[in-house]
């Protein structure tokens, strides 16, 4: 089925849909990943976005039970050279078209995925529309200027969830914070961690690391966290802006008062802010899994799974540390508080997709919180 | 911190003849390292002895040594040069090996010599098939259960316990070489004993199969911080069992998750610091069982590979530099990406296009062997195709192969074999698997059939069934007479056949119209190629190196560059026998020429092994089949003021005429000269124009007229087809019935297919001549005497500079007579001339107004770069502005020696005609003409011992001549045991022989003596199919016992030569090209 890509800039692509009829809006980026699109479309990160992949054969190895970043699509919309109709994989369980069908997430193919990146790293990421619905491209390309731009967009509210969990080995499973109980599983470290969109690998390797964590939704409360008396408050990934989030910044600047704290992605760049940096957007974004960065402590290049499309600056900042650095741009990959137990990364050390070089920051976040940590017993 | 300081001088290995399994892609890497070292200015001693190298150009290092590659000579170099460091990860298998002798003879020790890049431990550690498994062990990765053998009744115990089928897989040898998968325990014992005999430690290690598991390739590199990177991810399309080298493959691998990528990821950085390689680049291969996805290490190569080549060209990102670089100090994140300038080599390319490597072989040229897939590689070349999906890039792949395929259908309405054919061949897998991949799906065979019996993924059958399917399209397309100009009917579906990959010839034979005619259509509407760069970003980042690859998409990414001269230089596509690194030599040099005379040079070529698809190599390059279509959509695309042909072989030469149809200019020497050349009347007009004669011959387009020639030419007779290259089934016929066998068995006589008959000059010299000529004056490059006679291919046959046996008179008639052709054809640029010398008469054998296979050899030998030389004379200028004559270098032999692959076809009779079989070739220089020669023989491998016994049995015509090396060889002591009629022969001359029974005479025999290992040296040669046939087993055992031999008598009486000098000097003293030269008489 016919289907129009229309950019805010007026340019248009066309291509074939592989979901039957359907539109979607948000913001175009690519990821220059070859594998991991399942983890991909499974990111909260990506809500809101249309990604596209550079690589032009993608949907090969299937959709498979295990390899979901989160229990549906956050994707807006897919956009792909050639998507493989009949997967092949020992594990997969559904076709790509299929899953997206399912999740209502229009997929197209048949562009020229080369064309439209060039024209995004030219011009920057920007708002598009793909649609079966309209033929007319420039109807595509007006229905794509009416949605809001990323910038100063609240995601975070659309993605997290609703209720407190705890993660277990069979997934998250709902917590009552209310109740008589303690909420905790009783092992290792606990971690609150404020869910803004969170990948389930952040989850299973905190876990792993000997912690016990439980899942907020993003606007709890500082009494509500206080109340569980956690050993340390981790913000995780999410999507979009870190800048139109005013409550959370508010939240986690008391925490950060009295928690050792970790993040990731935009976890890193709340916590940046509230330390007095400040966020810009890039022009089109990073997101892919060969991104060098350097540990600067040690000096070794760790190759990074990254996605953000926006950074934050706290080169004026004496009291931080900059741990890491992108070695494509020299944007600030990481960061740690000289004073307080607060350590950060912009990149993905959970990986999934992309590689397990930076895992060791899961051990160093429990390291520093064992060794503020006030329970004698861990 | 950046590169060391203490190191000032670096000795590198060099991986020697071109061999099957080790290419010109050691060219390639060992080029691009000497570039890096000299560029961070650091003097570099070479030993290669491959003179058909750019490496061994003399200006890229400061020593250059064309030297046998022998643990000998490496440390008589090291002991004159003094190197700090020797770099032994660059040359191969070769390098590594030699590496390993000297270090272990105590050279390195005794020099202070510091192996960079791997140790001893480490090689010795990934090597050896024990150390690796237990070393993979250690870090809890799987490898398949196996079992080490140095004796055949080691083998005999280990088949007890094992099940078959396994693989045999000795230690320390390159492609395979030796190994086979041993299906009952009768294969078992003959792939071991073949085995035992080629590792290099007399060790094989017979490996649990894990046959039909998906195979998959990573190439990672490692600083000597720890930092470690995947430069690619290649899978292969044919599964376990079938020789990486030989199978078809893709990059990036298609098939895993990422959860399984990872996987195999961390497992290739884990091996990297167990085996404890410490900088450079290293090959991984893993073995996936498809139902589980179980994965298992199969090996590690702890140096740059063939793999490491193709992964440079499929990324852009140059292994082989980056791996130099490291080794003397550098860290991945000090060095710069060059293609987007402002990234580091510190990351992990990322490509958004497909590419597939094919392998190509030649099955045929060797009587005897069977296209059979097996874990010992076989194939001579590959081509690699970018598109920007599998199925473009296979077709791309298919008909850059050059094996007459135009994509994968040949023909749209094929008759199709019987099922039980096409079945029996999907099992057995061969050269012709993916055709009939296709003649399976056509014949409803279903995947699921079709995968098991070949295991090939799921995905790649779909991918070639979605061709398939396409093709039935086409079919209804075609069959309701479209208007191929008209929009409605055409623009949709000849985009889409493009954007598959179908070429205009397969869609032009669909339609039953003309290329053209395809062509302008298409053109009408809008349908053409558009090009796209390979950046190793996936246009991340901004790329500013220009190397490109078509593709039928919306954004044309090239920019030709106007206002500059342009040239087009056409490569050679794959390399195979006959068409190989000597034709890449000579369009590098075309570019390098261009360059230096300020043009753009413009490469085109699908070889990914050579140096001529580095992007550095030429100031733009389009990685890109070589057929006609291909190569005007880039000239369209490019405008240049004029394209060559004549440096790439035959391939670009057969485009010429077509080319020029198409109003593309073509430099150099015309295709209608080319054509007075190449055909048969009109060259006997020319040689009758300039007095010339040549043998009595002439040209039949029937067995009839075949026959009638014969009887008027008399026998023995060369018979073979018009217009090829390589002696492609040509053959020396000495009666009628064997005239008659060659029509029924090897070729097809039609008026459109002529047959050419020359009378066989028995017992002549043969000469080969290079020259360059600008239309009036010639500049004659060298004049080669072959050391076989007349009869042997020129390809195959050693030859020496200058000539020794000639004398002055004949080599200035030579020279006259290659003048007055070159004149007369008014050549712009190279030319060969084959000429045959008997009882004092010159005759022409053939006219190549092109590259020869000895340009490179005769540059080498003389100084004076012929194909720059003829690149700047094609372009205009004059030889005597240029005065070659005063550049010339002398006052040595150089002696170039054929190598052949004969260890690969196990069965096939070894015997040299006129059909060549070589795949490479090595050059001995010296003062002397016999320590020239040794040294060429040291360097093709023939180790001939100081001492011993020598097996003499020849023909009686031979025998007059066998007498004098034989006298040679009884007084340095060696003792002589010869066959009846030989010893007769011999001891009326006095000369004193010890007899044996030739095989059919009875035990013990010849035979029995080579595996006792009582035989030093095989001198053995015969006439006529009859003793052919009796002496090929003999000539056979010498191949599997790897025995030096020789099947000539002017082989045997150089061989004589040689080693009454080589006592005479007590051995051989090296030299480098450099001091060769400067002592210029």
């Amino acid at each position: 089925m016919r289907a129009i890509l229309g950019l805010e800039d007026g340019t248009w692509f066309e291509g074939s849909s592989f979901t039957g009829a359907g539109e979607a809006r948000g913001e175009v980026i690519f990821n220059t990943g070859m594998t991991g699109y399942q983890e991909i479309l499974t990111d909260p990160s990506y809500a809101m976005q249309l990604v596209c992949m550079t690589y032009p054969h993608i949907g090969n190895y299937g959709i498979n039970p295990e390899d979901g970043e989160s229990d549906r699509i956050h994707a807006a919309g897919f956009i792909v050279r050639e998507c493989c109709k009949r997967p092949s994989n020992w594990q997969s369980a559904e076709s790509l078209p299929n899953y997206l069908l399912r999740h209502g997430v229009p997929g197209i193919e048949g562009i020229d995925t080369r064309a439209l990146t060039r024209h995004i790293r030219i011009r920057g990421a920007m708002r598009a529309c793909i649609s079966t619905r309209e033929r007319d491209p420039e109807r595509v390309v007006d229905k794509a200027r009416e949605i809001p731009p990323m910038e100063g967009l609240n995601l975070v509210d659309r993605v997290g969830p609703e209720n407190p969990y705890i993660w277990t080995a069979e997934g998250p499973r709902e917590a009552r914070l209310d109740a008589e109980a303690s909420p905790w599983s009783g092992k290792g470290l606990r971690i609150a961690l404020l869910d803004l969109g969170a990948k389930r690998n952040i989850l299973r390797l905190l876990t792993e690391c000997g912690m016990d964590v439980l899942g907020l939704p993003p606007w709890s409360a500082y009494q509500d966290i206080a109340r569980l008396a956690p050993d340390a408050v981790f913000l995780s990934n999410g999507p979009g802006d870190p800048a139109p989030l005013p409550e959370i910044r508010q939240t986690v600047s008391r925490l950060m008062e009295d928690y050792p704290m970790g993040g990731i992605c935009l976890g890193h760049q709340i916590l940046g802010l509230c330390l007095g940096g400040d966020s810009f957007k890039l022009k089109f974004g990073h997101h892919g899994v060969n991104h060098p960065v350097r540990d600067l402590a040690s000096g070794k290049i760790e190759i990074t799974s990254q996605n953000h499309g926006f950074c934050v600056d706290l080169s004026h900042r004496e009291d931080i540390t900059t741990t890491h650095i992108n070695l494509n741009d020299n944007t600030l990959e990481g960061f740690r508080h000289k004073e307080r137990p607060i350590m950060a990364v912009q990149h993905h050390p959970e990986a999934a997709p992309g590689p397990h070089d930076s895992r060791g920051f899961f051990r160093e976040f429990a390291e520093m919180v064992r060794a503020g940590s006030r329970r004698s017993e861990i | 911190m950046p590169k060391r300081d203490d190191l000032k001088r670096i000795m590198l290995i060099g991986s020697g003849p071109i061999i099957i399994g080790q290419a010109c892609e050691f060219d390639y890497s060992g080029t691009q390292a000497l570039k890096a070292l000299t560029e961070e200015g650091f003097e570099v001693v070479l030993i290669n002895s491959n003179p058909a190298t750019i490496m061994t150009d003399p200006e890229l290092a400061t020593r250059t040594y064309l030297e046998p590659i022998t643990p000998e000579s490496v440390a008589k170099i090291i002991a004159r040069e003094r190197p700090d460091a020797l770099l032994p990860t660059l040359g191969g298998q070769t390098g590594l090996n030699t590496a390993v002798a000297v270090s272990e003879q105590g050279v390195l020790e005794e020099y202070g010599v510091e192996l960079i890049g791997a140790s001893l431990e480490v090689i010795q550690k990934a090597e050896s098939r024990e150390r690796f498994r237990r070393s993979m062990e250690n870090i809890g990765l799987e490898v398949p259960k196996s079992d080490i053998a140095r004796s055949l009744e080691d083998v005999r115990k280990i088949s007890e316990d094992v099940e078959l089928p396994v693989i045999v897989r000795p230690a320390f040898t390159l492609g395979g070489t030796g190994g086979g998968v041993a299906y009952n325990l009768e294969d078992l014992e003959e792939i071991s004993r073949r085995g035992l005999a080629a590792s290099m430690t007399h060790e094989v290690m017979l490996e649990e199969s894990v046959l039909g598991w998906k195979e998959f390739e990573l190439e990672v590199m490692r600083d000597k911080n720890d930092n470690c990177v995947i430069i690619c991810s290649i899978e292969n399309v044919d599964a376990m069992g079938i020789h990486t080298g030989d199978s078809v493959t893709v990059a990036p691998s298609q098939t895993l998750t990422d959860r399984e990528f990872q996987r195999m990821r961390n497992a290739s950085l884990d091996i990297m610091r167990e085996i404890g390689v410490e900088t450079g680049g290293s090959n991984v291969q893993f073995a996936v069982n498809p139902a589980n996805g179980d994965m298992m290490v199969i090996e590690m190569n702890p140096r740059v590979s063939r793999s490491s080549a193709l992964a440079s060209k499929a990324t852009g990102f140059p292994i082989a530099k980056i791996a130099a670089k490291l080794a003397v100090g550098y860290s991945l994140d000090e060095l710069p990406n060059d293609i987007t300038r402002e990234t580091v080599a510190s990351f992990e390319p990322s490509i958004d296009y497909c590419v597939v490597k094919i392998p190509r072989f030649t099955f045929e040229k060797f009587e005897g062997s069977e296209d059979e897939l097996t874990s010992s590689m076989r194939s001579v070349g590959e081509t690699m195709a970018i598109g920007r999906t599998f199925k473009e890039s296979l077709q791309k792949g298919l008909r850059s192969l050059e094996t007459g395929m135009i994509g994968l259908a040949d023909s749209f309405r094929p008759q199709l074999p019987e099922r039980e054919g096409i079945v029996a061949n999907l099992r057995k897998p061969n050269s012709r698997r993916l055709t009939y991949l296709r003649l399976a799906l056509l014949s409803g065979i279903t995947e699921e059939e079709i995968h098991r019996d070949t295991h090939i993924d799921p995905w790649f059958l779909r991918q070639i069934q979605e061709l398939v399917d396409f093709e039935a399209e086409l079919l209804e397309w075609a069959g309701n007479w479209p208007d191929i100009d008209d929009p409605e009917q055409s623009a949709g579906i000849l985009r889409r056949a493009k954007q598959l990959g179908f070429s205009d010839r397969q869609l032009a034979g669909l339609l039953d119209r003309s290329q053209e005619e395809i062509r302008r259509s298409r053109q009408r509407h809008g349908v053409t190629a558009t090009y796209k760069l390979v950046d190793t970003c996936a246009a991340e980042f901004e790329a500013y190196t220009p190397y490109y690859y078509s593709t039928y998409e919306r954004e044309n990414e090239c920019r030709a560059s106007e206002g500059r001269r342009k040239v087009v230089i056409l490569g050679g596509g794959p390399n195979r026998i006959g068409q190989g690194i000597e034709f890449d030599y000579c369009c590098v040099h075309a570019s390098f020429s261009l360059r230096e005379m300020g043009l753009e040079s413009i490469m085109v070529n699908s070889n990914p092994e050579t140096v001529s698809t580095d992007y550095d190599t030429s100031d733009r390059l389009y990685f890109e089949p070589l057929t006609l279509e291909d190569t005007l959509n880039l000239v369209e695309q490019e405008q240049p003021e004029g394209v060559i042909v004549q440096f790439g072989g035959q391939t670009p030469l057969n485009l010429a005429v077509p080319l020029l149809k198409n109003g593309v200019p073509i430099l150099g020497t015309s295709p209608d000269s080319i054509d007075r050349a190449e055909d048969r009347e009109r060259f006997q007009e020319l040689l009758n124009t300039v007095g010339l004669k040549q043998p009595e011959n002439g040209t039949a387009t029937s067995e009839e007229g075949a026959l009638d020639i014969a009887r008027r030419i008399g026998y023995p007779l060369v018979v073979r087809p018009s217009y090829v290259l390589g002696g492609r089934a040509m053959e020396i016929v000495y009666d009628e019935k064997d005239l008659m066998n060659y029509f029924r068995e090897a070729v097809v006589i039609s008026p459109d297919h002529p047959i050419l008959l020359d009378k066989f000059m028995e017992n002549a010299i043969e000469i080969d001549v290079d020259a360059v000529s600008d239309g009036e004056d010639t500049y004659v490059g060298g004049i080669m005497e072959h050391i076989e006679e007349a009869g042997v291919h020129s390809g195959d046959s050693a030859c020496v500079i200058p000539p020794h046996t000639i004398g002055e008179k004949l080599e200035e008639e030579l020279i006259r007579d290659t003048k007055a052709l070159a004149r007369e054809l008014q050549v712009k640029g190279l030319m060969n001339i084959q000429y045959a010398i008997r009882e004092g008469e010159i005759y022409i054998l053939e006219v190549n107004p092109r590259a020869s296979r000895t340009v490179p050899f005769v540059s080498k030998a003389t100084g004076v770069p012929l194909a720059k030389l003829a690149t700047q004379v094609m372009l205009g200028e004059r030889l005597r502005d240029l005065d070659p004559w005063s550049k010339r270098r002398s006052g040595y032999y150089s002696v170039k020696e054929a190598v052949l692959p004969f260890n690969r076809f196990p069965g096939v009779d070894t015997l040299l005609g006129p059909e060549m079989r070589s795949t490479g070739e090595v050059m001995g220089v010296d003062p002397d003409f016999g320590l020239a020669f040794l040294k060429s023989q040291l360097a093709s491998g023939q180790i001939i011992s100081e001492e011993g016994t020598i097996f003499i049995s020849v023909n009686n015509r031979d025998k007059p001549n066998i007498v004098e090396p034989a006298r040679v060889f009884a007084e340095m002591g060696y003792t002589l045991v010869v066959t009846q009629g030989t010893g007769d022969y011999l001891e009326r001359f006095g000369i004193e022989t010890k007899r044996v029974n030739k095989v059919y005479e009875g035990r013990p025999n010849v035979i029995d003596m080579i595996k006792n290992k009582q035989i030093q040296l095989v001198i053995n040669t015969s006439s006529g199919k009859l003793t052919v046939q009796d002496s090929s087993s003999l000539r056979q055992t010498t191949i599997l016992y790897n025995i030096p031999y020789t099947t000539t008598v002017a082989g045997a009486r150089a061989v004589a030569l040689a080693l009454r000098q080589r006592r005479a000097h007590e051995g051989i003293t090296v030299g480098s090209l450099q001091e060769f030269y400067a002592e210029k008489t």
